[in-house]
């Protein structure tokens, strides 16, 4: 074997000569991969060739090199010209190339499936699947609601099989590290919305009425909305990626065959770690935002902080507050159950988790807002 | 591209390769030659650092001294494109198969190619298929993914992409580990036909006696951090040093069962 690394010849690879119907093919040179693209070429034109031949005697004997892509490349001119009914003889071949071009003979390459689909047909399919997918991941969301409930009531009646260690290593992950950015964020939506109120608000005289925008819309929605999304997005995914990469390695079958139950040890803490969590971060997120909007609001509009601070006892009741609060709970179950739902239903292949992290965040951002607005509807019409 | 034995032409020379994990020393001064054209198989107790000098030489390790050639070229020195054109030449087998797993078989085996060559659709359609006929497989398997393969179906669709560019010498890293005795077999088979057919030089490191008695032509065995033996079964069998003895003449052993079965007295 000579060496062939990176060779590429330049001259003629394949030789023709016709001589009435007998047509007289000679190869040259190296028959490699790296040739393999003008030697196709050529090879397609002398198949392609018209007018009557009925035989074809192909000299290898000045084949020097010969790889897997020369040998399929001979086999395919062997073929297409038997298939025309020609008599085809290969003549010359080095006995070293023998064994491949023989391993070669026996591919049977008529049988490769189509992969290229009708685009149309496609598109109506996916919308389809998606419909199907919707309708899929609702029955798996109350699936796990129910497989929740008789985890707790078990744990109800067998307090000691809580995993209490567990649940405190989520609520940290979930709860405390999550403080500082919350606080960060919240505060700097509580300054926004403030300075853009008092913006707008000066142009007929109201500035003071600011400070009843800013506490209502913090306390009832945005505070708790702010953290929801932000817990979705920061824990919502760590769970779905952590659950789905112990699916892949088949961690939660072992946990299965050990006699546990999945949601029991894995699931419960996490969403028990979300629902205490949630409603404290987000206690702490509507004062980092009424913070940030009472200092806007006497850095830039001239409100004085004791003015603030007794207009917004008259604009809040304690109402706003309960409904902001009464929320998060209920957003940190839709975001846990999404979240475990979508990790559970990691496939295989690495593409898959990442898809269901997605899907998990993107899902869970929807369900939220979604509450959101019936929660708005419900306390409305109770009067809250 | 078929073997021409006869002259022994070293394509992988290592000297005096150190390499190590922070203060723990794995290959302590390792001398190795690879014969064009020879299938070497290459032993050693597990975490005596088979792999590691695999994954060094095929550039995944650092290490801290010695030399590695490669088809002549010093890999340590090379350039960008020296080291390419090499790379370009071999391929690899890793244990798990290492299958691009969100590609289907059919992507996974043209990913190679299509990296380095400029061919046609349908030339690379029929290459992959001629390729997995090759392994064993056939068309079915070219829209499935590497999740829905068995274990003897992964690993043989990962040899097919190892030797998807044609290579001079193939890595296999414990081929036939999770493999039934009788796909085991079968692929040990697999890999003598092709390197007779394509004129493989083969490094395959292994724990399977059986690879090392049907397939390899020569063996080199690692521990205490150095290569203590190189050559044919039988200078293994013959060898009195302790590690080998346990290793080629223990209770799984084929020597093994030959003594046992030895009339006594």
């Amino acid at each position: 074997m000579s060496d062939r690394g990176g060779r590429v010849s330049g001259d003629s690879l394949l030789e023709a000569t016709a001589e009435g119907e007998r047509l007289k093919l000679a190869g040259t040179g190296a028959w490699i991969a790296e040739n393999a693209h003008s030697l196709e070429a050529m090879i397609d034109a002398e198949t392609g060739r018209r007018g009557t031949i009925s035989q074809v005697d192909i000299d290898m004997g000045r084949v020097d090199q010969l790889d897997t892509f020369g040998a399929w490349l001979l086999e395919r001119l062997t073929r297409s010209f038997s298939a025309r009914g020609c008599d085809t003889k290969v003549t010359g071949l080095k006995d070293d190339f023998r064994a491949l071009v023989d391993e070669v003979h026996g591919v049977k390459a008529e049988e490769i499936p189509e992969h290229h689909g009708n685009q149309l047909a496609y598109a109506i399919a996916s919308v389809g699947e998606n419909i199907f997918a919707v309708g899929h991941s609702f029955r798996a969301i109350v699936n796990m609601l129910g497989a929740l409930v008789v985890a707790l009531l078990r744990v109800v009646s067998h307090p000691r099989s809580f995993r209490f260690t567990s649940m405190v290593h989520q609520l940290d992950n979930v709860g405390w590290r999550a403080v500082p950015i919350i606080l960060l964020i919240t505060f700097l939506i509580g300054c926004i919305i403030a300075q853009q109120g008092i913006f707008h608000f000066r142009k007929f005289g109201a500035d003071i009425y600011v400070v009843d925008m800013v506490g209502i819309l913090v306390l009832r929605e945005l505070g708790v909305l702010v953290v929801s999304i932000m817990v979705a997005g920061r824990s919502g995914s760590a769970y779905t990626a952590e659950l789905g990469s112990m699916k892949m390695r088949e961690e939660i079958d072992a946990l299965r065959t050990m006699g546990f139950d999945p949601v029991e040890v894995l699931i419960l803490p996490r969403i028990v770690a979300l629902l205490i969590g949630v409603p404290i971060l987000a206690f702490l997120g509507s004062m980092a935002a009424l913070y940030g909007g009472g200092l806007v609001c006497w850095l830039y509009g001239g409100i004085d902080p004791d003015i603030f601070l007794s207009r917004l006892k008259e604009a809040i009741t304690l109402d706003h507050f309960k409904v902001g609060l009464i929320k998060a709970p209920f957003m940190a179950l839709v975001i846990g159950v999404v979240a475990c739902v979508e990790g559970l239903a990691v496939k295989g292949s690495s593409e898959s988790l990442g898809l269901q992290t997605t899907a998990s965040v993107v899902e869970s951002i929807f369900l939220v807002i979604v509450l959101d607005g019936l929660f708005a509807i419900f306390f409305a019409s109770i009067g809250m | 591209m078929a073997k021409s034995n006869g002259s022994k032409q070293a394509v992988i020379e290592v000297r005096d390769l150190v390499v190590g994990f922070g203060e723990h020393v794995v290959l302590d001064h390792v001398d190795l030659d690879v014969y064009r054209g020879e299938i070497l198989g290459f032993v050693g107790g597990s975490g005596a650092g088979k792999s590691v000098l695999m994954r060094t030489i095929i550039g995944l390790l650092p290490k801290h001294k010695g030399t590695i050639k490669v088809f002549g070229v010093d890999l340590g020195t090379a350039t960008d494109a020296e080291r390419q054109a090499v790379e370009r030449r071999w391929g690899v087998l890793f244990q798990q198969g290492a299958l691009f797993s969100s590609l289907s078989v059919r992507e996974n085996l043209q990913f190679p190619i299509r990296e380095y060559l400029k061919l046609s659709e349908r030339l690379l359609d029929e290459l992959v298929v001629a390729k997995l006929e090759m392994v064993g497989l056939d068309a079915s398997v070219l829209e499935k993914f590497p999740s829905e393969l068995s274990g003897g179906m992964t690993k043989r669709v990962a040899l097919a992409r190892a030797l998807a560019l044609d290579p001079e010498i193939v890595f296999l890293d414990e081929p036939t580990s999770g493999l039934d005795p009788i796909g085991a077999g079968d692929f040990d088979t697999l890999i003598a036909t092709l390197q007779r057919t394509l004129g493989l030089t083969v490094f395959m490191v292994t724990h399977d006696l059986d690879s090392l008695h049907t397939v390899c032509d020569r063996i080199a065995v690692l521990a205490d951090g150095k290569v203590i033996a190189a050559g044919t079964m039988d200078t293994m069998l013959a060898s009195t040093h302790p590690w080998l003895k346990a290793y080629f003449h223990g209770k799984r052993s084929r020597a093994g069962h030959l003594e046992e079965e030895k009339p006594r007295g």
